[in-house]
């Protein structure tokens, strides 16, 4: 492109953009400078730097938001969730992108209401189901409803991974005698493997954050999420922001460490569902 | 003899027609897992809150009653549900204009800064990708605490007033406010994206014609982008009326049912007062402004479904 922009503009547009992000980062910042203070500095003035680094805090925020279990407890009902997105959504995916049954304007179209469907529609009822099966407090369980809820989204995704595969591939597959078995794992599988990665990650990170269906079904705190328990330690702990403080630093240094680390599938994600073109 | 060559030679129309049933069904079962799940999840649950929302189930009694538009009649009579539909009206305005706005803006200014950019979408992603929970309770606590927060320190010196959570006039848009905060970089990167698809020879027809930067915008980049602006429309109209997390961890509704939406409303109801008939009803009502937003989202995406 060719614009002569006056670099006066271009330095306005920099500090647009340095202001946004000095909002976006400002409470997060806020939480991990307070993370290493007592609690009577925080109150005093929560914007003033640690004049130490104290850790006791972290200690004490791991073991009353009983981190230890609630990661692991994430991390099955994240992986569950994963697990059962990317085997249900990548099969109902490659059927759709290659229109192979009748169907599939119906299914289609099933599937694009059920992203607009609110979760209080079905709730209520899947809670008291849950009650009798005596499935509440089942990390796993609550992993696969969880998937049932993202499904849709993953359907779509995986649909346009496929689209990309060249028809002759599958074609040649074919002749060669390949089964659907075989087609799908040993040709398939290693072309769209990038994109399983990517609705692994986003589907995965949507579950790890989750919170109506986790809060309502997880109620025991044995069965709580790494989330659930810091919220827990909310109500008795409101009074040590320190250590409230480090308990989200707890939470949010994972996270953020990761989507770092593979950002570019992250944002794959994001955008492949809502950009139309 | 003559009957086994014909099979393997010519297959008759039968076994034609077999064995593409056979395929067919080979292909149904490959749908079966993601249909069976999602109609264990969310589709008979969903007919069965149809029918509880004409009963007065209370959750525990096996044999609810039937009681007509009994619900629809008390929530429609009832202030607060009228409080939390406006809210969620003020929550799709607000969430249709401000992000809107700041994520064009953004990726506007993105777009002509390739060296820089990834950074500043991760940057601004960052809240996106973090808990509700997190968000919430950090604001909660070092953000709008009148205590022990920021807003305290500038309540202290006399910059601003009452905590902003427990004012009725302010509630909604303090709540909205930390949702916005989390969500708007999100939109800022599907912008950038779609913006990047333009076509770049229209782009440099319109420089060599001498538009400039204002006229490029209008009449190159946003017919471009227009497909995917309507759909995040759509979204963000169909995410308006189910929003639920920053709200019910913030203030649950609250002060005063002045910050209530439709689904904190419904999950009082089941979770608070038991009357799952009532909040099954809510729960209908929020379908039906789905429904509508869902209709949208087919007549946008009609383009997959073109065989």
């Amino acid at each position: 492109m060719n614009i002569t922009r006056s670099p006066w503009r271009s330095i306005g547009g920099h500090l647009v953009l340095l202001f946004l992000s000095a909002i976006a980062l400002f409470p997060i910042a806020l939480v991990a400078i307070n993370s290493i203070k007592p609690s009577l500095e925080v109150e005093k003035n929560p914007l003033t730097l640690p004049k130490s680094f104290e850790f006791t805090n972290f200690r004490t925020a791991w073991g009353f938001g009983h981190f230890s279990s609630g990661f692991v407890n994430s991390l099955l009902l994240t992986g569950t969730t994963v697990v059962t997105v990317l085997f249900c959504a990548s099969l109902t995916g490659y059927v759709l992108a290659g229109k192979k049954v009748r169907a599939w304007p119906v299914i289609t179209i099933y599937f694009m209401v059920a992203v607009t469907i609110p979760i209080q529609l079905f709730l209520f009822p899947l809670y008291f189901g849950f009650a009798k099966l005596h499935m509440l407090g089942s990390v796993f369980a609550v992993g696969v409803v969880i998937a049932a809820i993202n499904m849709p989204l993953a359907v779509f995704l995986m649909r346009t991974f496929f689209l990309k595969v060249p028809q002759e591939l599958e074609e040649a597959a074919v002749v060669d005698g390949a089964g659907i078995g075989r087609l799908l794992w040993h040709v398939m599988l290693p072309i769209v493997s990038p994109g399983l990665l990517t609705v692994g990650v986003i589907v995965g990170l949507f579950a790890w954050n989750e919170y109506l269906i986790t809060s309502t079904f997880l109620q025991s705190q044995s069965s709580y999420t790494a989330t659930l328990g810091y919220l827990s330690m909310n109500g008795t702990f409101s009074t040590d922001q320190g250590v409230m403080m480090a308990g989200a630093m707890i939470l949010i240094l994972p996270v953020l460490l990761l989507f770092i680390a593979v950002q570019k599938y992250f944002v794959d994600g994001f955008v492949s569902g809502a950009v139309k073109g | 003899m003559d009957a086994v060559d014909q099979v393997f030679q010519v297959p008759s129309p039968r076994v034609v027609r077999w064995q593409a049933r056979r395929r067919a069904l080979k292909f149904y079962a490959l749908i079966a897992p993601a249909m069976l799940l999602s109609l264990a999840v969310v589709l008979v649950p969903g007919v069965l809150t149809a029918v509880a929302s004409f009963t007065d189930w209370n959750g525990i009694s096996l044999h609810p009653g039937w009681v007509g538009f009994a619900n629809f009649k008390e929530i429609l009579s009832d202030p607060v549900f009228w409080t939390a539909l406006k809210d969620n009206f003020k929550w799709a305005l607000l969430f249709a204009t401000i992000p809107v706005v700041v994520g064009l803006g953004t990726a506007m200014l993105l777009l002509k800064r390739p060296r820089t950019r990834t950074i500043y979408q991760v940057v601004f992603l960052i809240p996106y990708v973090l808990a509700a929970i997190t968000n919430a309770i950090l604001w909660l606590n070092i953000m709008y605490n009148p205590v022990t927060g920021l807003w305290g320190w500038l309540e202290a010196r006399g910059i601003v007033g009452q905590a902003p959570l427990s004012n009725l006039h302010t509630a909604l848009f303090a709540v909205a406010a930390v949702d916005m905060w989390h969500f708007w970089g999100f939109l800022t990167v599907v912008y950038l994206a779609s913006l990047r698809q333009t076509p770049p020879d229209q782009i440099e027809a319109a420089l060599v014609e001498g538009a400039n930067g204002r006229q490029l915008f209008r009449y190159v980049y946003l017919p471009s982008i227009r497909p995917t602006l309507m759909l995040m429309f759509v979204m963000i109209t169909i995410f308006s009326f189910l929003a639920f997390d920053y709200v019910y961890l913030l203030t649950g509704g609250g002060p005063a049912h002045s910050s209530e939406v439709l689904s904190t409303y419904a999950y009082n109801l089941a979770f608070s007062s038991y009357e799952f008939g009532k909040a099954a009803a809510v729960g209908m009502i929020m379908s039906l402004f789905g429904l509508v937003a869902s209709v949208f989202y087919v007549l946008l995406s009609r383009r997959e479904l073109r065989a």
